[in-house]
């Protein structure tokens, strides 16, 4: 009788925490990224991947692993890189405004 | 309450039917509540097993032998730590245990990334929501702890072997490893699903993947432990089938974890990492199935049953539908940077990977062999030891090299000028290192000398790198503070290290040898005297039946003193086993072990006494891997942050 009655309150409890969403709430659209946002995500990408591998050059040039002039030829096209993309992702937020 | 046991399975079975069918067509439909809905019923079924778990916890406990699983697996005289243990010594509490640690993790990740990841998290639910529905599926229909009996008086008992401390933890940080891994695939399959490619799934799982890695790894030593004292045989892995199919899992793991850094940074290896994720996973699959279909004859596996053609299928649906997936998604998948030069530290990471994935096929290949064998050829052939040792030697020692020049080549490009300053202190350690072993007589074994050598070259690189890193920064607790990920990293090679010399000390120069002794009689052997003194022979008898310990007395002269005692167990309805003579050198790092063979007719005894060096390094390099995986592991408030303010920015 009572592995019956624990049965039932674990059967229960499970229906009302599945059912749980039915009962709150109205809004039923699901807030998933549209081409814009993911867009945006792939920009932020391209720009935190540019600004972590130009932290790690420095660190490399300062450990000494990288010489004066691999760190002069590679740090330019990274600054370029975030700097693109930085400004890539501006102009996405200026056109959402307009 | 077998019946509550039962009743809370088929509550669990429907719950994840239901987060698998309810959550696919809400991520599909983009339906909100019903995902929402889905992701709850993932919830509960996490509750609604752990009901089932408690109750088979209970009856173990309690001895009640109308549960078939409690009588085969427990007896009166088990104290009830063991009894406990017996959740996972046998088929169907071990599957359970399975799913409780599958639904864990389902609703930890799921309510944990709720928010932050709402567009992987609907696909994820289905994902793992279909997986439990498998595992549930077997536990209901198929191999049921809650099956019931006419209660006897007492039960079969627990396999002495498993009646051992390293019981109670192996098997479970086996179980988190091979589980976890289920986390970062099902977040791969989510973001191939959702086609939200970017690198937010990778940078979500890379904790849940480092913590699966971490159980599995220390899982391993506890084991390897385990078989060095309990299982008599002088070795602490044997390439058994059920081992290798925990190292396999591990090795993909490895690679993943190295290869993710190269996506994280470059957009580089998009498809191999989805590879790597779908490989880890699936042979963790595959291990979970050569353990439990009886199809290897391993003293870790279950008894021959009719599981294994679930899991067979199951294996081949997950894997199908894995390459499918990646194919379908190649477009997305497709890398954004190339490899700038083949001296730069990712291009080390790309061979670092080739080499464990090759050694991982080598593995396979050996697993597989004596199963296709058995199968085409009707007689199984065995892959030895000579085979596994050799990948371990092409595949480990170049691994090993790798360890200690990856960390010193720069990200991108690095110049030979700059690599060959960096090298200069490595590799004047590695060749005074292998000087001087060469002059203390260690040139005898090739593999050994070289894996020493490795060793000192990768030590050195080691504290090189700490030491540029600590002058740069100026302080060594802000340099592992600044990038825990590199130096926890760092902390794990050195337990890698100490493994390499562990395992070279403790095989390639270990004295074996065999000794015939009548009692007063003395063998001995580098250094150590050991004196056969008496036999006592020692019956047991209890409710679940007879054992006979015939164990040896040996006192000891030379390099240690005192006695010790080697014993041969044989129980009428468990068999045989050991219970090996051990005494530890801690000056010297080396174990005397002492192994009673057999016992003659004529009164002698035949020992087999083994000298392992540095064996203890392989179980102090577990807590070194360990620890470095913690620092690795801690959570990085800064790097939350980023991902909080990525995903606001994108919505816009």
């Amino acid at each position: 009788m009572t592995a019956l009655v624990l049965g039932a309150i674990v059967a229960v409890a499970a229906v009302v925490l599945v059912s749980l969403p039915f009962l709150t709430g109205t809004d039923d659209d699901l807030d998933v990224p549209d081409e814009a946002a993911e867009r945006r995500l792939e920009l932020m990408d391209a720009r935190d991947r540019a600004l972590a591998a130009l932290k790690e050059i420095e660190f490399d040039h300062e450990t000494g692993k990288i010489d004066d002039v691999d760190y002069r030829r590679l740090v330019g096209p990274l600054r370029r890189a975030a700097a693109e993309a930085l400004q890539a992702i501006d102009r996405l937020a200026e056109e959402d405004l307009t | 309450m077998a019946d509550l046991g039962r009743a809370a399975l088929a509550v669990s079975f429907g719950l994840a039917l239901y987060a698998a069918c309810a959550g696919t067509y809400a991520a599909l439909e983009k339906r909100r509540r019903l995902a929402d809905s889905a992701r709850n019923a993932l919830v509960a079924c996490f509750f609604s097993t752990l009901v089932a778990a408690a109750v088979l916890a209970h009856a173990l406990v309690e001895h009640n032998f109308s549960f078939v699983y409690v009588y085969q697996h427990t007896s009166r005289d088990l104290s009830t730590v063991y009894s406990l243990t017996a959740f996972w010594g046998g088929q169907e509490g071990s599957l359970l245990l399975w799913l409780l640690v599958l639904t864990a993790y389902g609703a930890l990740v799921v309510m944990l990334n709720r928010r932050l990841l709402r567009d992987l998290i609907v696909w994820v639910v289905p994902v793992m929501g279909a997986i439990a529905t498998f595992f549930s599926f077997i536990l209901v229909a198929v191999a049921s702890p809650f099956k019931t009996q006419t209660p006897p008086l007492d039960g079969l008992g627990l396999v002495p072997s498993l009646q051992n401390p390293y019981m109670v933890a192996h098997p479970p940080m086996l179980y988190l490893g091979y589980v976890g891994l289920t986390v970062p695939f099902a977040f791969a399959v989510a973001a191939m699903i959702s086609g939200h490619t970017d690198e937010r799934w990778i940078v979500a799982t890379r904790r849940w993947t480092l913590g699966a890695w971490m159980f599995l790894g220390f899982g391993q030593i506890l084991g390897a432990h385990w078989a060095y004292i309990e299982v008599g045989w002088g070795g602490y892995y044997g390439w058994d089938p059920v081992e290798n199919a925990a190292l396999m899992p591990w090795l993909a793991a490895t690679a993943f974890l190295h290869s993710v850094m190269i996506q994280e940074r470059k957009g580089m290896l998009r498809v191999w990492n989805m590879i790597l994720v779908a490989l880890a996973y699936e042979l963790a699959v595959f291990g979970d199935f050569i353990t439990r279909s009886g199809i290897v004859n391993s003293i870790h596996s279950f008894a021959q049953s009719s599981i294994g053609g679930w899991f067979l299928g199951f294996l081949i649906v997950t894997t199908l539908f894995s390459i499918t997936l990646i194919i379908w998604r190649l477009p997305l998948l497709k890398a954004r940077t190339k490899l700038e030069s083949a001296l730069s530290r990712e291009a080390t990471f790309l061979y670092n990977n080739l080499l464990l994935v090759a050694l991982c096929l080598a593995i396979l290949w050996g697993v597989l062999f004596p199963i296709l064998t058995a199968e085409f050829l009707g007689q199984a052939r065995t892959i030895g030891r000579p085979y596994y040792d050799f990948f371990l030697h092409v595949f480990g020692l170049p691994l090993l090299l790798l360890m200690g020049i990856g960390p010193l080549i720069a990200w991108r490009r690095s110049s030979v000028r700059a690599l060959l300053k960096s090298l200069r202190w490595p590799i004047g350690a590695a060749l005074v290192a292998g000087a001087a072993l060469i002059a203390a007589g260690a040139g005898s074994s090739h593999p050994g000398l070289i894996a020493y050598t490795f060793s000192a070259f990768v030590l050195t690189t080691i504290v090189v790198e700490l030491v540029r890193g600590t002058r740069a920064t100026g302080s060594l607790m802000l340099l592992i503070g600044r990038n825990r990920r590199r130096y926890g990293g760092y902390i794990v090679h050195a337990a890698v290290v100490l493994l390499a010399i562990g395992i070279a000390g403790s095989s390639a120069y270990q004295t074996n040898v065999e000794r015939t002794l009548k009692p007063g009689q003395t063998a001995k052997v580098d250094g150590y005297t050991l004196t056969y003194k008496k036999l006592e022979t020692i019956p047991t008898v209890t409710e679940s039946g007879k054992q006979v310990e015939t164990r040896a007395l040996l006192g000891l002269g030379g390099r240690a003193k005192g006695t010790l005692a080697t014993s041969l167990i044989n129980s009428t309805l468990l068999g045989p086993s050991h219970a090996v003579g051990i005494r530890t050198d801690w000056l010297r790092a080396q174990d005397l072990y002492v192994i009673l063979e057999q016992q003659n007719a004529n009164g002698s005894i035949i020992f087999q006494i083994l000298v392992k060096p540095l064996v203890n390094l392989v179980w102090l390099a577990g807590f070194v891997f360990l620890g470095g995986s913690l620092v690795a592991l801690w959570p990085d408030a800064a790097e939350q942050r980023r991902l909080v303010a990525r995903l606001a920015l994108a919505r816009g």
